[in-house]
């Protein structure tokens, strides 16, 4: 099944085209990566289909929702994480918990156990009554993965969810994003670590606002004769016409 | 001697030893690399070379000056670029540049020259205010203007997170040109890979330099046996692996896993019991370490004590 199909997506922003004319499926339960160098158009072609933003032309949809149309229905079926948009440091755990299953329309009855769940799938029901802000950064961000997930939605963007966490909690993080995807939740993620685009079953490569590549990271590796993502990475973004926006 | 010493720098805030006990040199015409997660102590330990913090104990030196006593003196011999931009956004490029080449009591001409390779990328946007550059030209201000009164030695904090492959590498190249130009050069960074560029690089976590050497001692120095796996079903192979007796860790790294296994491991036995439950297109290959895999085995061992 479909989760999220973007056809010739475009926004322009006066003369500059951030984002040209996109076209991709991506499929229940699948892990999709989203790569591209800065400037490449990812934040806007990610916030149009997150109903944050409205497409100059072409068609979205995200769990069956139209993104022009539909954007609030959208916004209720998908959860959203960033290194930059993450928890509260000065509320406790449960707390920061609670909070974003308010905002993502959790009935208040349910919520309590919604919180029991998320502790008990993080193994941290102990730090239930924790500053946010005293935790190490690599549970900061399992946290805010569970709280992207707290009212179960089909689909996951996770945007540069790994910065800056040591190498061991970097792959902890994606022992999460296996589970999810396991449990049929779909997932959309960014990253500048090209060792994860091999984590990802099938990845799209953007450049100038345009996809130049999108197959599975064994195929593109092929196609491109290269032993990393890293080397498929460099082929395509090297070519880049424009500057950083 | 030029560049840096720093001997037994210790520094606590309340309960948490932000920095414990680190000591290392780094010499002019060098890069010295310090490789950590955030909250590692990174940042800490450069401000406190860059006198902007004061020690708990210890003893550093930079360019033949003590950090308590030569602060001032210091402060005109490094330049800084910290880990946020922090150059005024409101000013325009030129306006950046001079501001900071007039606090240095020097001029943009007088030093241009160091700059030229660095400064020229972004000269076409002289008259931009740099709140308004991409992030890639923020970052070529930001060196220019530690740049500009001629340092000997350069701290450099994250200069490449959250900043992408192809622009980290073009970072590189620049850095490497001014090190061969003698300077001494400090940087920190979170991605494990850039320790091939430096000539010699600590890993730290928790405060502590879990490892210090030339990146080639350090994968030298990886102690166990080491496998990259792979197969059809990743996920499933990466629990199973880590179930299995003579498995000691198990990590997912790119397009294989690396297992770090007992020396007496029987790879053909491994292969027959993945076989066994179920697994297809199963490769098993011995593999040279990295510096991410030794990271994690220090940390997993507590590190080794120097």
């Amino acid at each position: 099944m479909k989760v999220i199909t973007a056809h010739e997506l475009t926004k322009r922003f006066g003369n500059f085209t951030a984002v040209d004319a996109i076209s991709f499926q991506v499929e229940q339960g699948e892990i999709f990566g989203f790569l591209g160098a800065n400037g490449a158009g990812k934040t806007t072609a990610m916030r149009i289909l997150c109903g944050l933003s409205r497409p100059t032309s072409g068609v979205g949809t995200v769990a069956g929702f139209d993104v022009s149309r539909q954007p609030e229905k959208v916004k209720a079926s998908i959860g959203y994480m960033s290194q930059k948009f993450a928890l509260y440091d000065d509320l406790k755990v449960w707390e920061n918990i609670r909070l974003y299953a308010g905002i993502y329309g959790v009935p208040a009855r349910d919520i309590p156990g919604c919180t029991d769940e998320v502790l008990r799938r993080l193994d941290f029901t102990d730090g239930r009554n924790a500053m946010v802000g005293s935790l190490p950064l690599g549970w900061k961000q399992k946290l805010a993965f569970s709280v992207a997930m707290v009212h179960n939605p089909r689909i996951v963007f996770l945007d540069e969810p790994t910065g800056g966490v040591d190498p061991a909690a970097r792959r902890q993080f994606w022992e999460l994003i296996y589970q999810a995807a396991e449990s049929g939740i779909t997932i959309f993620v960014t990253t500048h670590y090209m060792d994860e685009a091999e984590y990802c079953d099938r990845v799209s490569i953007l450049v100038d606002g345009r996809i130049q590549a999108l197959d599975t990271p064994r195929a593109l590796k092929q196609q491109y004769d290269a032993p990393t993502m890293n080397e498929v990475f460099f082929a395509l973004a090297r070519r880049a016409q424009r500057g950083e926006s | 001697m030029p560049g840096i010493q720093a001997q037994n720098i210790s520094k606590r805030w309340g309960a948490l030893a932000a920095v414990d006990d680190v000591s290392f040199d780094a010499g002019p015409g060098q890069v010295f690399g310090i490789l950590g997660p955030d909250g590692a102590g990174k940042t800490t330990l450069f401000r406190i070379l860059t006198t902007l913090l004061l020690p708990d104990s210890g003893q550093a030196a930079v360019d033949d000056l003590d950090v308590r006593r030569d602060f001032r003196k210091i402060r005109s011999r490094v330049g800084y670029m910290p880990g946020r931009f922090s150059l005024y956004q409101d000013l325009t490029v030129e306006e950046n540049l001079n501001f900071y080449a007039s606090v240095f009591g020097t001029t943009i001409a007088e030093n241009y020259h160091l700059i030229k390779d660095i400064y020229q990328q972004i000269e076409p946007f002289r008259d931009r205010r740099a709140g308004a550059l991409s992030g890639g030209m923020k970052q070529k201000l930001a060196l220019s203007c530690a740049l500009i009164h001629k340092p000997a030695v350069l701290f450099l904090d994250e200069p490449t997170t959250g900043v992408d492959a192809v622009s980290r590498r073009e970072l590189w190249e620049m850095l490497l040109k001014l090190r061969d130009q003698g300077l001494c050069i400090a940087v920190s960074t979170p991605y494990m890979d850039e320790a091939a560029m430096c000539d010699r690089v600590a890993l730290m976590m928790q405060g502590r330099f879990m490892a210090l050497d030339t990146p080639a001692s350090i994968t030298r120095g990886f102690k166990h046996r080491l496998l990259a796996i792979r197969g059809d079903r990743m996920p499933a192979l990466l629990r199973e692996l880590r179930a299995l007796p003579g498995v000691l860790a198990c990590h997912a790294f790119g397009d294989s896993h690396h297992v770090t296994v007992a020396d007496d491991l029987d790879v053909a036995a491994l292969a027959r019991t993945l076989a066994e439950s179920g697994h297809k297109g199963v490769e098993i290959a011995p593999v040279a370490p990295g510096i991410e895999d030794c990271f994690m085995a220090l940390a997993r061992d507590g590190g080794e004590a120097k």
